[in-house]
């Protein structure tokens, strides 16, 4: 099977009350004509607006615009295979995985499907809880495991706490995460483009974002001088460019093809790239304001 | 219309006359034991002689089985020990790699599609000395049908090259620690943990839901029962959506359907939320013959998969700690609302810290919503202390320890999960009784065969399979074994004042047995041989199954 017709998974990993609900309704809000598929391991706290249901059952909730959410219970695997059969295929699938699941394992379990391929694991973290959860009695290490874990991490409800607290809760994650960057959202209001690979212009990722969060992310186009070694190049990128969530784009490689790269943030994919693209890759970071 | 039964014997389990040797039935409910002359007093009477030189022994129960145990026999068994079928068919155990593959051809030979999959089940590599079957084993029974063996554990599959390319996975480059990789890069065959097994499992003829019993499945689960002389078994983690459980009242509802079964509705894939109201509405539907409305919560996994929740110093072999399957925050709200709402409630925990949570919240909920009779029952809880039995006595909790597990996995706890000193007091009967926690033993069919007494022999003289006896100190005598796989077992489901003895008013459930148990040398309590049951007043011969 070719890689293009893997549907890419994002795997939303994190605690209970960490957001993970909250992300998950606001990318079906933001969907922008991208047909998601969310999976959720039961319905609970998922609210829909009841106006874009369009059917529902036991399992699987159809949306206006060509979306669904399905909840998976006991068997996440047996969904994903079933969803390998939707015809059409969704475009994106977001997958919440339960509150004390290691997201790592999922991905893993993830790419023995062909069908799919997994685009980044987003772990969801309260500022006001995260620090003193890794400290329990019993989910400590469960709670370090997830956020280790993360391609993204997302400190969550930055809102509700100090700026010092803050501050100091980032700096906390970004060493146990060591390299995956730190988004701060408030209601999990993160730009869709950063988790949906929706973009083939810096322009058209600047217009996704709104007004109030455009000071917090930067993008930028680096094009290679000549034929490169992608995944070496995917890395420079990662290393050369501080904060980066997210970037997209095409290569030329020194065999004389043409790849695309993906990257969220540490993860790399490399695949072979549709016909026809000039090399250039769009990159998303996040960050204070820069001096331009 | 009385009938009073002889017999050889009748251990009846009631304190204030432990012995008879006759029953009166009335109605499917148990007039009263004693002798022929004392019974003789409620009028007229047929005298059933059929027990005459059978021991009677209350209906045993089984507190923590899978009516799955019945739905599997359709596959292929290659398990290393003897092992009986619902249909009384006793198959031996394959005891190297070649019988396996022997018994895979047989089963090859009956099948005329080429392409159709052949499943089996019960392979345990331990007693090969953890030599592991590979696919180019099984690939020599066919290369044309998907072959897959599951595991005596129910968390490894293996599978043949047919299998791995009908699921995409016969192929280099694949990185998951559940697929491990032979010197040519592609997978051994072996596959470890339920999310690797699934998309290969579908092929080999593995359903969706493995722990889903049908129609044929709870029929031949109660063949099973009648075999080994239960009258009352545990269905103990189940969806329970309306078709199953109008399926499951429909088959019980039958009158030639020898056991009450008991349902619990599990925790997975659903809100607290919904699970309590299922469980509630479930209740409104129980029948007789079909006990519905108690709940099943999972804590965490399994001490041989590493997933199970252990506390310091961890596994012995340095694995990393095991897998939460819910979260505090939920189990402390299922636990707060089911007793306030009278629910009831089995939590599985084979760690001692998961085994510690479920105490911990116990105390919390206990505080808010007292509830004196509540005989929440901690399952499994293999690996329990002394202290956490003496707070579930001091919470009025029940345990219901896994007796089996000892015999069949008892050597491995040992050499490498979790040690020498922790294998020893796993499964503490005789802790639990010393400090007076209410004791149910079990099989958890089919993980291990459905069998009371044998599960009985196993906490009596605790061997393990390799012949060592492990944990002297935590034996049980007969009598408190006999109490754990009646009573012990009932009151753990509320089910103490009617089952579980032979006494005036309860049901007319008995075990039909050729031989006394409580004169058999205790080594030989496995071999003591079943008739068949008396359920509900009615009789079901093994012969006639």
């Amino acid at each position: 099977m070719s890689d293009a017709l893997q549907t890419p998974v994002t795997v939303i990993g994190g605690y209970l009350g960490s957001g993970k609900t909250t992300l998950v309704n606001h990318l079906l809000r933001n969907a922008n004509g991208k047909r998601l598929a969310i999976l959720v391991n039961e319905f609970g706290e998922l609210q829909i607006d009841a106006d874009l249901i369009e059917a529902q059952d036991d399992d699987i909730i159809s949306l206006a615009g060509g979306c669904v959410c399905c909840s998976y219970g006991n068997d996440l695997i047996m969904a994903m295979l079933d969803m390998a059969k939707m015809d059409p295929r969704p475009d994106h699938i977001i997958l919440e995985a339960s509150g004390v699941a290691l997201p790592a394992a999922i991905a893993s379990s993830l790419s023995l499907l062909n069908d799919f391929s997994v685009d980044g694991i987003v772990v969801v973290a309260d500022a006001e809880t995260i620090r003193a959860r890794s400290k329990d009695k019993y989910m400590s290490d469960t709670i370090l495991r997830q956020l280790s874990h993360a391609d993204i991490v997302m400190l969550n409800k930055v809102d509700l706490v100090s700026d010092e607290n803050r501050e100091m809760t980032h700096h906390w994650l970004n060493e146990i995460t060591e390299r995956a960057p730190v988004i701060e959202t408030r209601r999990c209001a993160v730009p869709p483009v950063v988790l949906l690979r929706d973009f083939e212009r810096p322009e058209n990722v600047d217009k996704a974002f709104a007004p109030h969060q455009a000071d917090n992310y930067h993008t930028g186009l680096s094009v290679p001088d000549g034929p490169v070694d992608p995944a070496e190049f995917a890395g420079r990128l990662i290393q050369e460019t501080p904060g980066l969530v997210r970037a997209k784009g095409f290569v030329n490689a020194t065999d004389g093809s043409m790849q695309t790269i993906q990257i969220v943030g540490n993860r790399i994919e490399i695949t072979q790239a549709p016909f026809g693209v000039e090399a250039g890759v769009v990159t998303i970071s996040v960050g204070p304001p820069q001096d331009a | 219309m009385t009938t009073i039964y002889s017999a050889r014997k009748i251990i009846t389990m009631n304190p204030s006359r432990p012995e008879a040797t006759h029953v009166a039935v009335r109605d499917g409910r148990i007039l009263g034991a004693g002798s022929l002359q004392e019974l003789e007093s409620w009028g007229d009477y047929t005298l059933d002689e059929t027990f005459r030189d059978k021991v009677i022994m209350p209906g045993l129960v089984e507190g923590h089985s899978h009516a799955m145990e019945g739905t599997l026999w359709k596959y292929t068994y290659v398990g290393f020990f003897d092992r009986m079928d619902p249909h009384g068919k006793v198959w031996d155990g394959v005891k190297d790699i070649e019988s396996v593959i022997d018994r895979l051809m047989e089963a090859d030979a009956l099948i005329d599609d080429s392409d159709a999959p052949l499943p089996a089940w019960s392979l345990d590599p331990i007693y090969f000395n953890n030599e592991r079957v590979t696919r180019a084993d099984l690939d020599r029974v066919s290369t044309t049908r998907p072959i897959g063996i599951m595991h005596a554990s129910g968390h490894i599959l293996n599978v043949n090259s047919k299998a791995l390319e009908l699921a995409g996975l016969l192929k280099t480059g694949i990185n998951n620690p559940g697929v491990p990789l032979g010197r040519d890069g592609m997978p051994t065959g072996e596959l470890k943990g339920p999310d690797v097994m699934t998309p290969v499992g579908i092929h080999v003829g593995f359903d969706r839901d493995m722990l889903a019993c049908d129609e044929q499945g709870m029929i031949d689960f109660a063949k099973l029962c009648v075999r080994s002389g239960v009258t009352t078994a545990t269905d103990l983690a189940a969806r329970l959506p309306d078709e199953a459980v109008n399926m499951m009242l429909d088959v019980t509802a039958r009158k030639n359907y020898p056991a009450r079964i008991v349902p619990l509705r599990y925790h997975h894939g659903v809100t607290p939320e919904e699970l309590i109201d299922h469980a509630l509405q479930l209740k409104t539907q129980s029948t007789d013959r079909l006990r519905l409305g108690m709940i099943k919560v999972v804590v965490d996994g399994s001490i041989q998969g590493f997933s199970a929740r252990i506390r310091w110093p961890g596994y012995h072999n340095g694995a990393p700690n095991g897998l939460w399957y819910i979260s505090p925050e939920h189990l402390r709200h299922i636990i707060n609302v089911s007793l306030e709402k009278g629910l009831h409630i089995h939590t599985h925990t084979n760690g001692d810290e998961a085994t510690e949570l479920v105490l911990d919240c116990m105390e919390e909920g206990l505080l808010k919503h007292p509830s004196p009779d509540h005989r929440f029952t901690l399952q499994h809880c293999q690996l329990a202390d002394s202290a956490q039995f003496r707070r579930m006595a001091k919470l009025g909790m029940c345990v219901n320890l896994f007796a089996n597990h000892h015999f069949y996995w008892g050597d491995e706890h040992y050499k490498l999960t979790v040690g020498p000193d922790r294998a020893t007091r796993m499964n503490a009967c005789a802790t639990a009784l010393e400090n007076g926690v209410p004791m149910a033993i079990h099989s958890d069919a089919p993980i291990t065969p459905l069998g009371p007494l044998f599960t009985a022999w196993c906490a009596i003289n605790r061997l393990t399979a390799s012949g060592r006896t492990q944990g002297e100190e935590e034996k049980i005598d007969i009598d408190e074994a006999l109490y754990a796989i009646t009573l012990g077992a009932a009151y753990t489901l509320k089910l103490d004042d009617e089952i579980g003895s032979i006494e005036t008013g309860k049901r007319a459930d008995f075990a039909i047995l050729e031989d006394d148990p409580e004169e058999v040398d205790p080594t030989k309590l496995k071999d003591v041989k079943v008739w068949g049951t008396v359920q509900d007043g009615r009789l079901f011969p093994a012969a006639a199954l």
